[in-house]
């Protein structure tokens, strides 16, 4: 019992109670075929952070693009900052989405715009002044250690560097939501880390709720078993056995959620699936 | 099994129909409202309207020329070489100064709309630019589509030009005639209405073209292939319909303007 990970802070937990940020509700969707997604349904509460497991191909990617409203469902019911968005027309989504961060699988930068006008995208739409701009921006890169690269374009970066610009885009807006599409597929465990160590650093400092998609589940137990420590600034370990309590699991097989849980709940899971996919 | 590949073949092409219908019906209304992104049009017409001047006057210089030579030679069987001038101004005008100019412009500029725009979507920049909470029909499309049709307004009169210089260089240095005879006869053949006619036709091949072009481009699938697949479709429907809107904007014109 005792080396089963427990909550860290979990008088935290009741700030989770209120209204979700997200809510999904017996959700479905298929693309000419057999359902990608099927009745999903699970909450976002505010603050938390909802890491989506599950392999390649299951629809992962699929249902965060549910999340903002990029796709319809067929059936059930999405509500975001409880407005329902399932049948909500383009045009009042896209004010809500700028409520929102989303980091795309290979980052999604603009490869005509400088990493400035890239990362200051929705600033500029708005028509805020150059300067602010400007200032915003070196602020968003230097969070994700990346100020150099200021006037730079997207193709003389690495993969590592374009997704951490991704995550500078998505973080400038301070965003009521973020949905991470597979912040670290493709790339190596060193970068796969500092990755983590800012999503890790965004969850801490800001409390931002969100939906962070991977199947890699080295990432997902860092994420869990991390914390920032700003006098450190740096990503540290909780003590053995501790977890974040804001952070919990999600996972999907063939389009059904099959958990919906803490850590400590997942590795005590007896599905087979579960299982064969933690070891 | 035929009779299900013809169905699904005919549904395909009702829903292509449908949703392009849909698609050009929003990009029109959105010329008329605000969000303008002036930088864009300025970008869009640099790029449609100075990039495709050196195509539309080597085009247009020839296809006047060329008209010049054989007008010429068809003319001297009536005695009648002296309205060459005349015959390639009101050619030029009327029909081939604004469906070439169309054609010319759509295999540019169409398929670099497509390629764009579909390169766009097959690395989410277009997901990513909706999840910005910008609508690329707006940013993408409208701008497009203005320049476009304004462009291709400025580039059929210098299309039109061209072919009259073309056939001026033919009649006077080949077919040894008179150059004056050849402007005036020009100059006193045309009518407003000519011009008009001339001048309608590339409002609706401009939006013909951006509207294909960013159309394809939109809804590709299938990654790199898809692209190439994408601009092979934009620059043959859009060819396509600039000849099709010719023909039925020439027939509501001459009911209009009966010379």
């Amino acid at each position: 019992m005792s080396n089963l990970p427990q909550p860290a802070h979990p008088a935290s937990r009741a700030s989770l109670a209120d209204e979700p940020v997200l809510a999904f509700e017996h959700v479905s969707i298929a693309f000419d075929g057999p359902p990608v997604l099927s009745d999903v349904s699970f909450k976002v509460a505010p603050g938390e952070t909802r890491i989506l497991l599950g392999p390649a191909g299951v629809g992962k990617s699929v249902l965060l693009k549910l999340a903002n409203g990029l796709l319809h469902p067929d059936a059930g019911s999405i509500r975001l900052f409880g407005n329902e968005i399932a049948t909500m027309p383009e045009e009042q989504l896209f004010p809500m989405r700028t409520r929102i961060g989303m980091v795309f699988q290979e980052g999604a930068l603009f490869d005509s715009l400088a990493v400035r006008d890239n990362v200051a995208y929705q600033l500029i739409q708005e028509r805020v002044a150059d300067e602010e701009i400007d200032q915003r921006v070196h602020e968003a890169l230097s969070f994700v250690g990346l100020d150099e690269t200021f006037s730079l374009f997207p193709s003389s970066l690495s993969g590592g560097m374009r997704r951490r610009v991704a995550i500078a885009r998505a973080f400038i807006h301070h965003p009521d939501l973020l949905l991470y599409d597979s912040p670290t597929g493709g790339l190596d465990p060193v970068t796969s880390t500092t990755i983590i160590e800012l999503i890790v650093k965004e969850r801490d400092v800001h409390r931002t709720p969100s939906l962070l998609v991977t199947h890699r589940i080295q990432d997902a137990f860092t994420l869990c078993t991390h914390h920032f420590d700003k006098e450190q600034n740096a990503m540290v370990p909780f003590p053995k056995g501790v977890t974040d309590a804001g952070t919990s699991f999600l996972m999907l097989d063939e389009g059904r959620l099959i958990f919906d849980g803490s850590l400590r709940q997942l590795v005590e899971s007896d599905n087979p699936f579960v299982r064969e996919f933690l070891e | 099994m035929a009779i299900i590949s013809i169905d699904g073949t005919a549904k395909q092409i009702v829903l292509t129909v449908q949703d392009y219908s849909l698609f050009a019906w929003r990009a029109l209304l959105n010329l008329f409202r605000p969000p303008i992104y002036v930088v864009d049009f300025v970008v869009q017409s640099d790029i449609i309207g100075f990039g495709s001047i050196p195509i539309v006057v080597l085009s247009g210089f020839f296809t006047g020329g060329v008209l010049a030579l054989q007008s010429a030679n068809t003319l001297a069987n009536f005695g009648a070489t002296a309205i060459t001038g005349q015959f390639v101004a009101l050619t030029m005008f009327r029909e081939l100064g604004p469906v070439l100019t169309g054609v010319m412009v759509s295999g540019r500029n169409a398929s670099s709309m497509a390629s764009e725009l579909g390169s766009m979507v097959v690395t989410e920049q277009i997901d990513a630019m909706r999840a910005l909470g910008v609508d690329p029909l707006r940013k993408l499309v409208t701008p497009r589509i203005f320049a476009c049709i304004t462009m291709l307004f400025f580039l059929t009169i210098l299309a039109d030009f061209m072919g009259i210089l073309g056939g001026a260089f033919v009649t006077v240095f080949m077919n040894h005639q008179d150059g004056t005879q050849y402007f005036s006869m020009a100059w006193n053949s045309l009518r407003y209405s000519d011009i008009i006619q001339g001048l309608v036709k590339p409002l609706f091949s401009g939006y013909i073209i951006a509207s294909i072009g960013c159309f394809y481009g939109l809804r590709t699938t299938g990654g790199t292939q898809g692209v190439g697949r994408a601009t092979i479709d934009a620059v043959v429907w859009a060819s396509v319909f600039i000849i099709v809107a010719d023909f039925f904007v020439t027939r509501i014109m001459l009911f209009f303007f009966v010379r």
